[in-house]
């Protein structure tokens, strides 16, 4: 599996990249963001190449990847699995819900299943409060989810998963 | 072309598609319409349209502000009037659609209003429903009416006017007096004027200078701003151009949060539109001033919502704040003099210099002018946007917008400010909500979320979600903030938890006065108010939990039970069933017991049993 990604066009990705933002030095934060929409993740490679082509340290794209919560360093799981967790769906059961993430797929906050399906991202507010509490999976919107429903949607990755 | 001939040409549009042959179907396509399920409504209303060989057009509207109807879909007949129908499922979808454009019956029994003056027998008009009738819609007055997508809706309602008229008629001097007559102050929670700022900027030394609009809308419970960028972004991008001319700025940014990946759409394409229509860019309206914004993507970080961390954000840097014994509008984005206001003060400037500042003024308190837009959320029966002029009472907004607490709860307290603000209780209900009487309450406006609590929320547990919350956003450069806050965490996290100490609330009131002095930037000064405000107020519920280990409001894990009464029981099994730790026992038909020993309080039996014979004790 390695191999397979070491293949990958780490440069010719990060250098696609950064011409899109006319390798500007402040649109780091976006441009790393495109970088792991490509990968699932920053690779250190491309961080590297991004230092080069913007005439950044390294440490300065490391300290951007770790500081900001949407920049993941290690390879994020098929399906991504966001779970609000602002004031309203908190109150209305949120941390709930997420107790019953957590002990269905055995992961912590921001971890990846070990069969790699899922990663499990709470988030501070998806600002769709009327909703709540509200589990986003890729791009599909749960809302009112119930304790209850969590499995129910959970196996539907799963099983697509399986049977793909 | 003259704004005159863009006008005329985008009205003739307008025209055209609200006065044609062909019905109209209006559907809200925001964030919120789209999670409840606007998007199948629509391929449901497409399928029928279909099916029934009629030709209607869809347009896409952003958010109307009713997020507890949503999905909201509107169908209109040409030269009939516009109905708005709520909480469309599929089904409701086809069955409207096939009712109104075969039937001709309107279906009074689903339909939510009619949008404007228009009467139908048995349909009121949307604006005498009590969610709408105590709102002043200013900034969201076309929200849910345009499309945002089209530049042409904007410019049909009169967008763009005042640009045109700053830029021809008005110096940077007589705006900024505009703004300064208006009383508009920072929506973004500071409440600091708007039109001292844009002095400051225009007469700091140093070019070039930046214009910066702030929509890292972070505090959780608040989406004004997000519903702002995505139903009408055209004001947003006008205010940010009449700021830019009175400050002598020719470059800004939009910082949106990651979150709000529509809001980026709706704005790149807005900001492509105005530029296509020499709104923006090189020589604006042939009045020979130039600006052009440029949207920049957060990382998801609350503490970016600070004016220097964010201006560090977009340098590219981590988004950590430094003190402000300078102004960033003397020294802010690459050390040059920078103007950052909030999403919704920026979409308040073309009202003022259109309908003048006095006018504005006319509306609100002594001390805070002009309207504010409020998420309603939390414990509340109509939740949503609500745009009230400041000095409305907290009890006329949540209980006659707001419709009161659902399941005949009791009230309990109304958060503001996020993270930053304060719990209100119902001794203060009737307060007229301002930027002044906010803070005096311990409180403060913040970006506008009011989160209302019932009865079954724990304040204690409020007070440790929101510390929680900041430590984790904290960004770690200063002391007070970084070890503070996770000092205070420990310690509302044990009493919480049932292993409170006595003297503990006195220790979080003097954690509160250091964070309060020392701590370096917002964030960490008021982040002692969740605590502060929740010890004022009930501070008996503390006790509670520190003497007698029990939450009053039944949320605190091991500090209450669940418990099955025997009376309503009927023995369904439904809780056993769903209990993951087979703590339930009981035989059908037979009342059912929960062994405590085993029970994990997850609440999936509260949450399964449908004869409310689950109680919290």
């Amino acid at each position: 599996m390695t191999t397979e990604i070491d293949r990958r066009d780490y440069r010719g990705a990060a250098e696609r990249v950064a011409e899109r933002y006319g390798r500007d030095r402040g649109f780091l934060i976006p441009i790393l963001q495109d970088v792991q929409k490509e990968f699932g993740y920053v690779p250190r490679e491309a961080m590297e190449a991004l230092a080069e082509l913007l005439e950044i340290p390294v440490s300065q794209c490391y300290s951007v990847a770790t500081f900001y919560t949407s920049l993941a360093l290690t390879p994020r799981g098929k399906h991504l699995i966001t779970l609000c967790l602002g004031t309203v769906c908190y109150l209305k059961g949120g941390k709930q819900i997420a107790e019953v993430v957590e002990r269905e797929l055995g992961v912590e906050a921001g971890g990846t299943t070990e069969d790699g399906v899922f990663t499990y991202q709470p988030v501070n507010c998806l600002g769709a409060c009327a909703l709540a509490p509200v589990m986003v999976v890729d791009d599909v919107y749960y809302d009112k989810v119930k304790l209850s429903q969590v499995s129910e949607i959970l196996a539907k990755y799963e099983h697509g998963e399986k049977a793909g | 072309m003259t704004l005159r001939e863009l006008q005329a040409r985008a009205q003739e549009k307008w025209q055209s598609l609200t006065g044609g042959e062909e019905p109209i179907i209006w559907v809200g396509l925001a964030t919120c319409g789209l999670a409840a399920g606007a998007g199948e409504a629509v391929k449901a209303a497409r399928a029928q349209l279909e099916e029934d060989g009629i030709a209607a057009r869809i347009v896409p509207v952003g958010c109307a502000g009713a997020c507890c109807f949503e999905p909201l879909m509107d169908l209109e007949k040409p030269g009939g009037p516009r109905i708005c129908y709520g909480q469309v499922t599929e089904e409701k979808a086809r069955e409207i659609v096939r009712s109104f454009f075969v039937g001709g019956d309107p279906r009074p029994d689903l339909a939510l209003g009619t949008v404007g003056e228009v009467e139908v027998r048995g349909i009121p008009r949307l604006r005498d429903l009590p969610m709408l009738a105590g709102q002043v819609r200013l900034v969201t007055r076309n929200f849910g009416m345009i499309n945002p997508e089209d530049i042409d809706h904007y410019l049909a309602d009169g967008g763009y006017e005042a640009l045109e008229r700053a830029l021809t008629e008005m110096t940077p001097e007589q705006i900024i007096e505009e703004v300064e007559r208006s009383g508009l102050r920072g929506r973004g929670g500071g409440g600091f004027a708007t039109a001292r700022k844009w002095r400051s900027c225009r007469e700091a030394e140093g070019e070039p200078k930046y214009v910066i609009c702030n929509g890292d809308e972070g505090d959780p419970g608040a989406f004004m701003d997000r519903s702002i960028m995505e139903a009408n972004p055209h004001a947003v991008i006008e205010g940010m151009v009449i700021g830019a001319y009175a400050i002598g700025a020719h470059q800004g940014y939009v910082y949106v949060r990651n979150e709000y990946p529509l809001a980026v759409q709706r704005l790149a394409s807005a900001l492509e539109q105005a530029r296509d229509h020499g709104l923006l860019g090189e020589n604006i309206l042939g009045s020979g001033f130039s600006f052009d914004i440029q949207i920049n993507r957060g990382g998801g970080a609350f503490v970016c919502g600070e004016s220097t961390a964010l201006m560090a954000s977009l340098e590219g840097r981590s988004g950590e704040p430094r003190a402000k014994y300078v102004h960033t509008v003397e020294v802010g984005l690459h050390g040059k003099p920078t103007n950052l206001n909030n999403v919704e003060t920026w979409a308040n400037v073309p009202l003022i210099i259109a309908r003048g500042g006095k006018w504005f003024a006319s509306i609100g308190t002594e001390g805070s002018k002009g309207t504010k837009v409020f998420s309603l959320v939390g414990k509340v029966r109509n939740t949503g946007l609500v745009e009230v002029p400041m000095g409305m009472t907290l009890r006329e907004i949540v209980f006659d917008i707001g419709g009161g607490i659902p399941e005949d709860k009791e009230f309990k307290a109304v958060q503001t400010g996020g993270p930053s603000g304060g719990c209100i209780p119902a001794q203060f209900l009737e307060t007229p909500v301002d930027f002044d009487q906010l803070w005096e309450l311990g409180s403060m406006m913040g970006s506008g979320g009011l989160i209302v609590m019932d009865e079954d929320t724990c304040m204690v547990n409020v007070a440790r979600y929101f510390v929680e919350f900041l430590v984790k956003e904290s960004c770690g450069k200063c002391v007070p903030c970084r070890e503070g806050l996770a000092q205070m965490r420990a310690i509302l996290s044990r009493i919480c938890e049932g292993e409170g100490r006595e003297g503990d609330v006195e220790l979080l009131l003097e954690l509160c006065d250091v964070l309060d002095e020392a701590a370096l930037c917002g964030l960490g000064n008021t982040a002692s108010n969740p605590v502060r405000s929740t010890i004022r107020y009930f501070r008996g519920e503390y006790e509670e939990h520190v003497r007698e280990r029990h939450c009053p409001a039944h949320e605190c894990r091991g500090l209450f039970r669940y418990e099955i009464a025997a009376e309503p029981c009927t023995g369904c099994g439904a809780c056993r069933r769903a209990c993951p730790e087979g703590a339930i026992s009981g035989e059908r038909g037979e009342a059912h017991a929960i062994d405590q020993t085993t029970c994990v309080q997850c609440g999936l039996c509260f949450e399964a049993c449908r004869f409310d014979s689950i109680v919290k004790v």
